[in-house]
């Protein structure tokens, strides 16, 4: 029956938008999103194998019927190629995240030794802090920045979530 | 190969676009494309007086032809003056497109000399936009504006062109101008998915109370033979939206006129009763909808649509179906059979009597006598443009067009002085039509220059103000829904019409009685050469109903209070009614079984 299209629980979709390499391009983006009212969590942006393409792949948030108008209006856009909502295919999502944690000298091993545990690695050291280099899903990038936050988190910078599919599927 | 400078190429590929006129007005960054105009014979440019008058002229050129309409305007101010046109023809998916100057490349982003970023100010209001930087991309950039403009769903495509691009000099061969080039990432649908059509086809084989809901996307594809076709065979009735009148012969008996807001009741109370609503090129506008959980809320959905994101954007759709209208509904004609009038026709009939478009014909020059006079004169013939208020909507109600394409209004934006501008684009692209803009006494002052245009092209488009010296939809809603706080809304405070006609060099009238409607129209009409004002002076405090109030839904329409004495004057079949059959209308079906 008719009726309100705008309802539904609301979740979280790795989208992958193939995108012609023109200046602007990013901005029709961004702006679709915020015309639209869409949430966006994060947004990463490169250039692919073809430097005539870039990549974005957009962590978006929304009920059913949102993510399928994001992937709809994001295709209207004259100078996107190509748009693939992860959630129909296995994919792998990874992050890269730059932490710069508080390091006392009796803090020290025990930053290292979860550092290890996540296979981050320390790329830069002063007398009061570490800088770690972690990359992983978002989930795992969390969990670090949680363990992380009782020595005192500085700083923190994460690329936002970039993703490919398994096997030999390509957007 | 010809050197050619930039502007010269442009104009070279707006010929092989085959663009009759330019709508523009000059500026220092088009100086370069001016120049090359100056002895350019194939191409007329029409000297507007505002800006936004250029864009309006271009979709009223566009909507009344089909045509990618053409406007040019230079930098700065001269492009923020065509937002509201482009936004216009964006809302109403018109295929225009929009030519701006911009500072020399080297001084963009330097805050130079009437510079604004056209592309980023434009990029929600237009289908795509392009800012040139060489003068060898020309031809692909015109080439793809006027393929993206015109294709899929229309839209306006805008393309922003620095001074040093359009001076820049190239060896270059028109004969290489290639039109509709290949975008792969731009590949509209136009056949619809043959399983899709099946199905279709048969939810109207099996549907009990079919309602065929027509939108503009039918006008846009031509697709007036189709829906009647569709209609005629299956006994479905057809109610069409703003943008859909003429979608239809509205004097076909099939035709239930337009929903919505100000929709004809009886199209409202099909609507909401029927359990299969076939939606044509139409997009669920919160003016067509009301309350969205109570539209059509029987319903299967049937949703025919060019635009893949139209489809499930605001109702929920059962059988999707994208593609061209004309195209899809020429395939679906195959799978279709006839179909007998049934009960529920003949239930809506008894709708149409018991609840029809009536005004009182009392001897006052009622705003619906006007236009109601107006159609009559001009035999349902005329090509209509409108302002936007109540006298757009008396005119939709009142004005019964035969074809697609003779109802030109601004219906998603609705942009108050859209008529003139609009009414002179159409003029120009089809001099032999009586071309009326239905204006009221607000619209017609937003764009009132415009008429020195009319008057320099000898255009003899005719005015109709329905002057009800006030800004009459705003005066409703404050009437009905704000306490009669009348804020803002008296124009008593208005010029002189018929001396303001004078003043242009065009002719004015004012007409205040009733039997002087026809006589002022016919002298208009033998007007071939100048543009003519009729200033109508009706009644002030005259509300549009039927009204579904914003948001609401069918149960809280409002009907004129003089419904049922304004009846018996045109339906005699002496049966018994009373404003209590609604309730029993809209309880009617409810038992019958919904859809899961």
């Amino acid at each position: 029956m008719a009726g309100n299209a705008q309802n539904g629980r609301e979740h979280q979709h790795t989208i992958t938008a193939l995108v012609q390499n023109h200046p602007g391009v990013l901005a029709r983006v961004a702006g679709l999103f915020a015309r639209r009212g869409y949430n966006i969590e994060s947004l990463a942006v490169s250039v692919t194998e073809n430097p005539d393409i870039s990549r974005m792949t957009i962590v978006a948030r929304g009920d059913d019927r949102v993510l399928e108008q994001i992937t709809k209006q994001l295709n209207k856009l004259i100078e996107v190629i190509r748009v693939v909502d992860y959630v129909e295919h296995s994919a792998i999502e990874r992050e890269l995240a730059l932490i710069k944690v508080n390091a006392e000298p009796k803090n020290r091993s025990e930053i290292l030794q979860l550092a290890e545990v996540f296979r981050g690695r320390v790329i830069d050291v002063s007398e009061k802090t570490f800088l770690i280099e972690l990359t992983g899903g978002p989930e795992k990038i969390d969990a670090f920045a949680r363990l992380m936050a009782p020595y005192g988190i500085r700083e923190m910078a994460r690329t936002g979530v970039i993703a490919m599919a398994r096997g030999t599927k390509t957007a | 190969m010809p050197r050619m400078s930039g502007a010269q190429i442009l104009l070279e590929c707006l010929r092989q676009e085959g663009v009759e006129y330019i709508f523009g007005y000059p500026g220092g960054a088009v100086l370069p494309i001016y120049d090359a105009l100056y002895d350019f014979r194939d191409i007329k440019h029409i000297l507007v007086r505002h800006e936004q008058g250029a864009a309006h002229m271009a979709d009223g050129y566009a909507r009344a032809t089909g045509k990618v309409g053409v406007c040019l305007a230079t930098s700065g101010p001269a492009a923020t003056n065509l937002v509201t046109g482009i936004a216009t023809a964006q809302m109403d998916s018109i295929p225009m497109v929009a030519l701006t100057g911009q500072v020399r490349t080297t001084n963009i982003g330097k805050d130079a000399f009437q510079e604004t970023d056209a592309i980023g100010i434009t990029m929600p209001i237009t289908k795509h936009n392009y800012l040139l930087k060489r003068t060898e991309d020309i031809p692909r950039v015109i080439a793809e504006a006027f393929y993206i403009a015109r294709s899929g769903r229309p839209g306006p495509v805008l393309v922003d062109i620095p001074l040093d691009v359009s001076l820049g000099k190239i060896e270059w061969d028109p004969s290489q101008y290639e039109k509709d080039p290949d975008i792969p990432s731009y590949r509209p649908t136009y056949k619809g998915h043959e399983m899709q059509i099946r199905k279709a086809a048969q939810a109207i084989r099996e549907a009990k109370r079919p309602i065929l809901y027509v939108g503009g996307g039918a006008v846009q594809s031509g697709a007036q033979e189709e829906v009647t076709e569709l209609s005629e065979r299956t006994n479905i009735l057809v109610t069409t939206t703003l943008m859909g009148k003429g979608a239809i012969d509205e004097t076909h008996p099939n035709s239930l006129g337009m929903l919505g807001m100000h929709g004809t009741a009886y199209a409202n109370y099909a609507v909401h009763n029927c359990d299969l609503l076939i939606a044509v090129g139409a997009r669920f506008d919160d003016r067509v909808t009301g309350k969205l959980d109570q539209f059509a809320k029987y319903a299967k959905v049937i949703h025919i649509d060019i635009d893949p994101a139209e489809i499930g954007k605001v109702v929920h759709c059962d059988i999707p179906i994208v593609g061209d209208v004309k195209t899809v509904l020429r395939e679906l004609l195959k799978y279709v059979e006839p179909r007998p009038a049934t009960e529920w026709n003949r239930q809506i009939m008894e709708w149409k009597r018991k609840f029809p478009l009536v005004y009182p014909k009392d001897g006052q020059m009622h705003a619906e006598f006007v236009i109601d006079e107006i159609w009559r004169v001009t035999e349902g013939n005329a090509i209509i443009t409108t302002g936007v208020g109540q006298h757009q909507m008396w005119a939709a109600q009142y004005y019964k067009v035969k074809r697609p394409r003779q109802f030109i209004t601004s219906g998603g934006l609705g942009t108050m002085g859209y008529g003139l501008p609009a009414a002179i684009g159409v003029q120009l692209a089809l001099p032999n039509e009586t071309v009326v803009c239905i204006d009221g006494d607000g619209s017609f002052q937003m764009t009132v220059q415009e008429l020195m245009t009319a008057v320099v092209y000898e255009l003899p488009v005719i005015v109709a103000i329905i002057n009800n010296r006030s800004l009459g939809m705003v005066r409703q809603w404050q009437e009905l829904f704000w306490s009669e706080r009348y804020s803002e809304v008296d124009l008593q405070a208005s010029p002189d019409f018929v001396k303001l006609a004078d003043a242009y060099g065009a002719i004015g009238m004012r007409v205040t009685e009733p039997e002087d409607v026809e006589p002022a129209m016919r002298e208009a009409m033998s007007q071939r050469k100048k543009p003519v004002i009729i200033d109508f002076v009706v009644p002030t405090e005259e509300n549009v109903y039927p009204m579904i109030p914003s948001g609401q839904s069918i149960e809280q329409m409002m009907l004129r209070k003089d419904l049922e004495q304004l009846r018996a004057t045109v339906d005699t079949d002496g049966e018994e009614w009373s404003f209590a059959d609604q309730e029993q209308i809209l309880r009617q079906f409810v038992e019958q079984p919904a859809r899961q």
